[in-house]
């Protein structure tokens, strides 16, 4: 069995029982900012801002992951490309967001169009290799780009302006701005997963034979599903950007990509708001065990073995779907 | 709800104001991963601070809250927000590798919280984004470099080629070593980050016959090169002067292969003073192993704090009156004479350092001489801080 | 340049070429034969390393390190394999990245924890810590001697695969599993053959690299995405093809290092060059990988029929 006939059908999961849980999360995300403020300090909001941001990209990229069937393990040098978008333009004195968003797109877009295309051209374990090719030319060119930092990294002054006003500066007003983008592209990737559109991406990744034969010109879709995942990503590295007031090359380590890939597995393949479930679960469990012990990994590792072993749909995609784990 | 709510704000206030009996300490350095055994040094080396003075600092009994920044520069951010925001700790120590020190150095500062740099020294925050509220127990990470730069001008070798890692650090190594050494370098190679195989680079140092190579190559890429390097059977032939790469850390998976290797830096066990003949039996009995220069300027950094502390009654909310005491830096170093320069870095000692068996045939450190006394770093005119 | 200088770097192209191979041949079976993607073999390359470091500070014997790296990390191999990934085998290869992935997690930690964080001392065999004399340079006995090594293991796994019994097996189940398995053949037993022979290999490599390399956490990581290029390139489940891929892309990385550098010093001047060139030699495995599977998906010596 490979990974185009192992994934539900999505058309399957999307009953009634499939929307409370999503709006469940959310619930929980939009309550964190009061949870926070009762504690008495901010900082939860930054770690669910985190969270959020990561959640984001994962749901991006599991458009072409979960619904595609394509494996991308260089997906987190389109967050680099946006952090580095928000920081250079920022270090010129342009700081309004939304020339940070128009820069990031102008980058993101042809970048994407251009390995896209490429990568395309190949099938199962080339197509993981060579996006995770580009994802380490992107990382060493950021490396070797000394007068942005190179790998120590690019300080951000001050948060984007909207406007010309900081109206993102404090912690609960940028909490604010990531949970909207962030259900906007939950919302965004749920509506094309059920078009028409993503109706032919899902049946490419179950017979790519049968879509070819009935004239789709499947290259075309996928890459249109590589680029809207690719500036989904790009939107969370700006917004990564502003959260941290850093850009970094490590933003665009293979390992990023390979734990936005976890998330996606853990929380759900085919399920829109399973990633950002799986986001939520992995960082939160980082987060805990790493204060109780240097040697977390040794945890977190078998834990990512055992749900892939034991929770096949995903954590959330069990959920969703009402019924337990299946083999 | 509103009346217990308040009940408890009350109770909590009267306990934290009851005393400056605890004073919290936010550790950050790179615990986990390959890196994490610099992390691990440098804990422990601090924490061997707090016990030796009682398990306090400044006669306040001291809680440290440890997090581990997995080299992750937004790992860094996060753990920093939750020292400050959540723990809120007033002092920050420790930042391992320089791109966390540049994430992390302006949001730490900048919220008021003292930052303690025990390792970490990047040219920005020796320079021109100095702070007031930050002091190395480190060096500037050029400073290294220029010792070791000054100590081949006077061996008289005429061709040295330099070998460093494709990073920052890696480039200003080599421009620090270039400020002392004046003669034009032979060549000069950036090898990969993490490069296991250094067969090329030996190839070119063998064809080109320099005089001496000069080296920097932290952690595993430092053992790789420095094992390939003698399994060659050039260590011993071509002279190998070498920074931060054969340390504490690193010596014990080499033991005398590295024998005959010279290396520069601000401490070795071997350092005749009282502190550092404290600390590093100490150290020994605590851990079974001899401190390195990451140990060695953390537990600085414990000293610090406690004479500083001791200045103020423990009470750091008195900001100038305890920024002014860490400046009098009122601790005898373990590496020798100490005292901060305006950019709240170190004007010391560097030391020529050499691989040697002592009498039970063991790999030890041996100082051979001071290269540098009193040692200002380059960029303290670039920091607008005026004492 | 000399023609000294060429020698000796062709010479080290084919010696990290010949280890490239020995890792690449391991995964490159299991790929090939039981579909299975397995990140892990890097995991069990580092186990391999330490195992013959920690067995060399209690026997002073390189043998004896290296026999204990083999059969330790093959009997690891049969472990994993029987609790854990055979319930993979069907799971498709996302499933398989993620689990081997969450392994390497776990044994990049476990040997930190049970050998502590530092690196591990391994030096060489005394019998081989010397130089010879070789197409007029002195070159490291050892690294001659991986070359012998990884030819020898070449040739036993040809052997194995195209003269004995079991080889025959090994390459019908990966043509056709369902005829073998009603041919009465234990298609799992087959299976975890192949997959120890897989980590016996990888073990086999990380003891040889042991007395070069840092022994330490995470020094499978690199060695294996280079690995993995190699098969892509050599053609998945091809040994040949994982032979040659090897070799190719060892000069390529050598070329990179060391005539790159000189190349951009005679077209731009030294500050430049020195900042360029090293950010070219870092990308440029990644660009000619890209480049060749943009326009051979294959892989460039790919086997014909797979």
């Amino acid at each position: 069995m490979t990974i185009e006939t192992a994934l539900p059908n999505p058309a399957a999961t999307r009953t009634g029982r499939g929307i409370p849980p999503a709006l469940f999360v959310f619930a929980l995300l939009a309550a964190v900012p009061f949870v926070s403020t009762w504690l008495g300090t901010s900082y939860y909001m930054t770690l669910f801002s985190r969270i959020m941001i990561l959640g984001m990209a994962a749901i991006g990229l599991n458009l072409i992951l979960g619904f595609g069937g394509l494996v991308s393990l260089g997906h987190a040098l389109y967050i680099g490309v946006g952090a580095y978008a928000v920081g250079i333009l920022s270090r010129y004195g342009i700081v309004d967001l939304g020339a940070h968003l128009a820069f990031m797109l102008a980058l993101v877009v042809p970048v994407a169009c251009g390995i896209g295309w490429v990568s395309l051209r190949t099938r199962g374990l080339g197509f993981i290799m060579i996006t995770m090719a580009f994802g380490q030319m992107f990382y060493f060119l950021a490396v070797s780009l000394k007068i942005y930092g190179g790998d120590e990294g690019l300080v951000i002054q001050a948060r984007s302006l909207i406007t010309g006003r900081g109206l993102l500066e404090t912690p609960a007003a940028f909490y604010g701005l990531v949970l909207a983008l962030l259900a906007a592209t939950a919302w965004i990737v749920h509506t094309l997963t059920r078009s028409p559109f993503g109706l032919v991406l899902s049946g490419a990744r179950q017979s790519e034979q049968r879509m070819r034969t009935l004239g789709y010109p499947l290259l075309r879709y996928r890459l249109a599903a590589y680029v809207i995942s690719a500036v989904i990503a790009g939107l969370a590295g700006c917004l990564l950007a502003d959260l941290t007031l850093f850009a970094s090359p490590e933003y665009m380590s293979w390992t990023q990509s390979g734990t936005l890939v976890a998330m996606i597995v853990l929380g759900g393949l085919g399920t829109t708001v399973g990633p950002l479930v799986g986001a939520i679960v992995l960082l939160l469990l980082e987060e805990v065990l790493s204060s109780r012990t240097d040697h977390w990994l040794v945890i977190v590792g078998p834990t990512i073995v055992a749900i892939v072993l034991f929770a096949s749909r995903g954590l959330y995609g069990a959920l969703a779907s009402g019924r337990g784990s299946e083999p | 709800m509103k009346r217990s709510t308040a009940a408890a704000g009350i109770l909590l206030g009267l306990m934290t104001s009851a005393a400056h009996a605890d004073i919290s300490i936010g550790f950050l350095a790179t615990m986990s991963g390959p890196q994490g055994v610099l992390g691990q040094d440098m804990y422990d080396g601090f924490m061997l601070g707090i016990e030796l003075a009682g398990g306090k600092l400044g006669g306040q009994k001291v809680t440290v809250i440890k997090e581990d920044d997995q080299s992750k520069p937004d790992v860094a951010t996060q753990a920093v927000t939750k020292l400050i925001q959540k723990d809120r700790v007033p002092i920050i120590v420790g930042v391992t590798a320089s791109n966390i020190m540049m994430a992390v150095h302006q949001r730490v500062t900048g919220s008021g919280t003292f930052l303690v740099g025990t390792v970490a020294g990047p040219t920005p925050v020796t320079g021109a984004n100095c702070s007031e509220n930050f002091f190395s127990t480190s060096w500037n990470n050029d400073s290294l470099h220029e010792a070791m730069g000054a100590y081949v001008t006077s061996t008289g070798y005429k061709k040295v080629l330099a070998i460093a890692p494709n990073i920052q650090a890696g480039t200003d190594a080599v421009n620090g070593f270039r400020r002392f050494y004046k003669t034009p370098l032979a060549d000069e190679i950036y090898a990969q980050w993490n490069q296991a195989d250094y067969s090329s680079e030996i190839g070119a140092i063998q064809s080109s016959r320099p005089d001496a190579v000069y080296a920097f190559l932290p952690g595993g890429m430092g053992i790789n090169f420095v094992k390939q390097y003698q399994q060659a059977g050039l260590l011993g032939v071509i002279p190998l002067v070498t920074t931060s790469t054969i340390d504490g850390t690193t010596l014990p998976a080499l033991k005398t292969l590295a024998v005959g290797a010279v290396t520069g830096g601000s401490y070795s066990p071997d350092l005749k003073n009282e502190a550092n003949t404290q600390f590093v039996a100490g150290f020994k009995a605590k851990y079974g192993r001899l401190p390195s220069l990451y140990a060695a300027q953390s537990y600085d950094a414990a000293r610090l704090l406690d004479s500083a502390l001791a200045k103020v009654g423990g009470d750091v909310g008195k900001k100038p009156e305890f920024r002014k005491a860490m400046l009098q830096a009122d601790f005898a170093s373990v590496g020798g004479t100490f005292r901060f320069n305006t950019n709240h870095f170190p004007i010391r000692d560097y030391y020529r350092i050499d691989v040697e068996k002592d009498a039970q045939g063991q790999a030890a450190f041996v100082t051979k001489m001071t290269v540098l006394k009193d040692h200002a770093d380059a960029y303290v005119a670039q920091c607008p801080l005026k004492d | 340049m000399s023609a000294q200088f060429l020698v000796s770097q062709m010479l080290n192209g084919l010696q990290f070429g010949v280890f490239l191979y020995l890792m690449a041949a391991g995964l490159t079976l299991v790929l090939g034969v039981m579909n299975f993607v397995n990140l892990a073999h890097g995991s069990l390359f580092m186990v391999g390393a330490y195992i013959a470091a920690a067995s060399f500070e209690r026997s002073e014997s390189f043998a004896v390190a290296l026999l204990g790296a083999v059969v330790g990390t093959g009997l690891l191999g049969l472990l994993l394999h029987g609790t854990l990934l055979a319930r993979l085998q069907q799971a498709g290869h996302l499933k398989q990245v993620l689990a081997t992935f969450g392994l390497t997690l776990f044994f990049n930690e476990l040997v930190r924890i049970v050998w502590g964080p530092s690196s591990l001392y391994m030096q060489l065999p005394d019998a081989l810590s010397g130089t010879v004399a070789v197409f007029g340079i002195t070159y490291p006995a050892y690294r001659l001697a991986i070359v012998g090594a990884g030819v020898l293991v070449a040739i036993g796994l040809w052997l194995l695969v195209h003269r004995t019994r079991i080889g025959m097996l090994i390459r019908a189940g990966a043509t056709n599993r369902d005829a073998v398995e009603t041919l009465g053949v234990n298609i799992n037993a087959l299976n975890a053959a192949v997959f120890v022979l897989g980590a016996a290999l990888a073990g086999f490599a990380g003891g040889v690299a042991a007395p070069l390399l840092s022994v330490q956490s995470g020094m499978g990581d690199p060695i294996l995405i280079l690995t993995l290029v190699v098969i892509v390139l050599g053609g998945i489940g091809s040994s040949k093809g994982a032979f040659q891929a090897a070799i190719f892309v060892a000069l390529v990385d050598a070329a990179g290092r060391t005539f790159i550098p000189l190349i951009l010093r005679s077209l731009m001047d030294r500050s430049l060059a020195n900042a360029a060139g090293p950010a070219v030699a870092s990308m440029l495995i990644y660009c000619v990988m890209a480049i060749i599977l943009a326009v051979r998906p294959g892989g460039l010596f790919a086997a014909r029929g797979r």
